[in-house]
């Protein structure tokens, strides 16, 4: 206890703080501190820090490693795939595109959102192939991806990312982690476990469901006449505020060709991106942004779902690819196609794998910038899309 | 009881109001960065808007400090301390006002849209650029968790005040009258 009266003088004294100083203890007084009490509530501060602390070090996961964080799911992509430094840890190997969105003013009865308004937005967008390895040799099964940024006026950006399957192979950010890991090839014999892969499977019907669709799906000649979905679902919000809830598709204008499974780019590694290259630098090559409106009782918050034929379809206007650009200059790169980057208008609907997308996303997003410096050139270089697509 | 003179009404409401947001953030932000759940999205929605209003209110706070100066250390206070207590606060300050803009700054160089709601965004503040934003991510977890312990170390403080000096420090932030 400090005597009080002491301090009245202290207080008193008009040059208090100097005359006092040689009288004060330099830290604290240990007699403070050593009555049974004084220990006691010495001992209930340090125990209310130590929740404190606690409670900070739960939220950020560090007492539960098996909590899935973004920091495993980076693990994950880094066992499947090895270090590939600067490079998305999915969807790593692409080519940047730009080009416009003509609105056909038809999807403003749905969304309020500015991109819909008739008229043309600039787009800035990414064909990729689905996995982590950015040299990986182009194969017609990979799946494929499209990634658009729109850039309305005003800022108020949308951004996409959509793959040629019908439905997604898993509903949760779990599920997804667990096939990665089941699919992981065994380093002593370079092979996933088919133990492991049977046992994912079992555990998780609706990937079997699903996996079964996606393997019916017709897989095109390229890049240009493939069909991409958003497989995740959305609401599009109107004026009015009412909600609809939406699922959309890029529909190529290009004529669908089925892949003719023939070598006829053997010895290409990049033959669906050249094509891509070629094809444009000949011709600016369109899809039509369909969005496809779900009924109340649609499944919104699982992808493996499909929904029933015979929805109502909207034809929101057409996206028109005009240039190619490599990774390297493109301006594509330094961008995450994050799905929830949205304007008012457009906005989630409860699929959690939305959430887990935009969070893992932003992981392998912060984790290539940092890797800027050391990052390789892509599989598609500059002077390869300079040549027209021939490598 | 010791009479220690209390801060001025305008500062304790400025303190209070400000504690729980900033605790609040300091968990959104250790809990989003390693959340891959439908939270997620929500903290994250959460968490641009409410740096907005810490930095306002930061600055708010600023100026109040001048106008309502707060009142002085108990004399007994001893030199190292005092000295704690005055460095702390410069740096609970510093940080307060640094890190949203870091935040900021951040999203700007990685041409995220800096949300608020709805319809409402902050202009970029930096240009586009990949490394420029993975120094200033980095950076904006290293000064989360130096206001962490900053953080801590101004509640054991409080606490050391209130419950074993007793010198009337406490009360003069923790009154309502």
């Amino acid at each position: 206890m400090i005597p009080a009266k002491k301090i009245e003088r202290n207080r008193n004294n008009p040059n208090g703080r100097k005359s006092t100083w040689n009288m004060k203890p330099f830290w604290f007084r240990a007699a403070l501190v050593t009555s049974p009490g004084a220990l006691v509530r010495l001992g209930a501060i340090g125990a209310v820090m130590l929740s404190v602390a606690g409670a900070f070090a739960f939220a950020g996961g560090w007492l539960s490693p098996s909590r899935l964080t973004q920091d495993r799911m980076m693990a994950a992509f880094r066992d499947a795939n090895g270090t590939h430094a600067g490079f998305r840890r999915n969807h790593a190997k692409g080519v940047c595109v730009t080009g416009w969105f003509e609105s056909s003013g038809q999807a403003v009865e749905l969304s309020k959102a500015a991109v819909f308004k008739p008229g043309r937005v600039p787009v800035v967008g990414r064909f990729a192939l689905a996995g982590g390895m950015p040299f990986q040799t182009d194969a017609p099964a990979t799946v494929r991806s499209m990634a658009l940024r729109l850039l309305p006026p005003g800022g108020e950006e949308w951004r996409t990312g959509m793959n040629n399957i019908p439905v997604f192979p898993v509903n949760s950010a779990h599920g997804f982690y667990e096939q990665l890991v089941a699919f992981t090839p065994d380093p002593a014999t370079g092979k996933p476990d088919p133990a492991r892969m049977k046992a994912f499977l079992a555990a998780h019907p609706e990937t079997v469901h699903a996996l079964a669709l996606i393997k019916k799906r017709q897989v095109t000649s390229g890049f240009a006449n493939s069909t991409f979905n958003s497989l995740n679902a959305f609401r599009f919000v109107d004026a009015a505020g009412a909600p609809t809830l939406v699922r959309w598709s890029t529909v190529p204008v290009q004529s669908v060709a089925a892949d003719s499974a023939e070598p006829s780019a053997a010895g290409d590694k990049n033959y669906l991106f050249d094509d891509l290259i070629a094809q444009i630098a000949q011709h600016p090559q369109q899809w039509r942004l369909i969005v496809t409106i779900g009924h109340a009782d649609d499944p919104t918050n699982d992808a493996t779902l499909p929904w029933p034929e015979g929805r109502r379809q909207i034809d929101a206007g057409t996206v028109t690819i005009d240039q190619a650009s490599s990774e390297d200059s493109g301006r594509c790169t330094a961008v995450n196609y994050d799905p929830l980057v949205l304007p008012s208008g457009i906005e989630p609907s409860d699929d959690p794998l939305l959430s887990a997308r935009s969070a893992v996303y932003a992981r392998s997003f912060t984790l290539r910038a940092g890797e800027e410096h050391e990052k390789r050139p892509s599989a598609v270089t500059a002077q390869e899309v300079q040549a027209g697509g021939r490598p | 009881m010791i009479t220690q003179a209390r801060f001025p009404a305008a500062s304790r409401l400025l303190h209070w109001m400000m504690a729980p947001m900033i605790v609040a953030m300091l968990f959104i932000g250790v809990g989003m960065a390693a959340s891959v759940s439908a939270r997620y999205d929500l903290l994250v929605s959460i968490h641009r808007p409410l740096g907005v209003a810490i930095f306002v209110l930061c600055v708010v706070r600023i100026v109040n400090r001048f106008i309502n100066p707060p009142p002085e250390l108990p004399d007994t206070l001893p030199f190292l301390q005092r000295f704690a207590a005055k460095a702390s606060h410069i740096v609970l300050y510093a940080l307060m006002l640094i890190m949203p803009l870091v935040g900021w700054g951040m999203l700007s160089a990685a041409r995220y849209p800096i949300v608020l709601y709805g319809p409402l965004r902050l202009p970029p503040i930096l240009p586009h650029d990949l490394t420029l934003y993975a120094w200033l991510r980095d950076l904006h977890t290293i000064l989360a968790y130096l206001l962490f312990a900053t953080f801590l170390a101004h509640f054991g403080a409080a606490l050391f005040h209130g419950l074993i000096r007793r010198d009337g420090v406490f009360g003069s932030m923790a009154s309502w009258r």
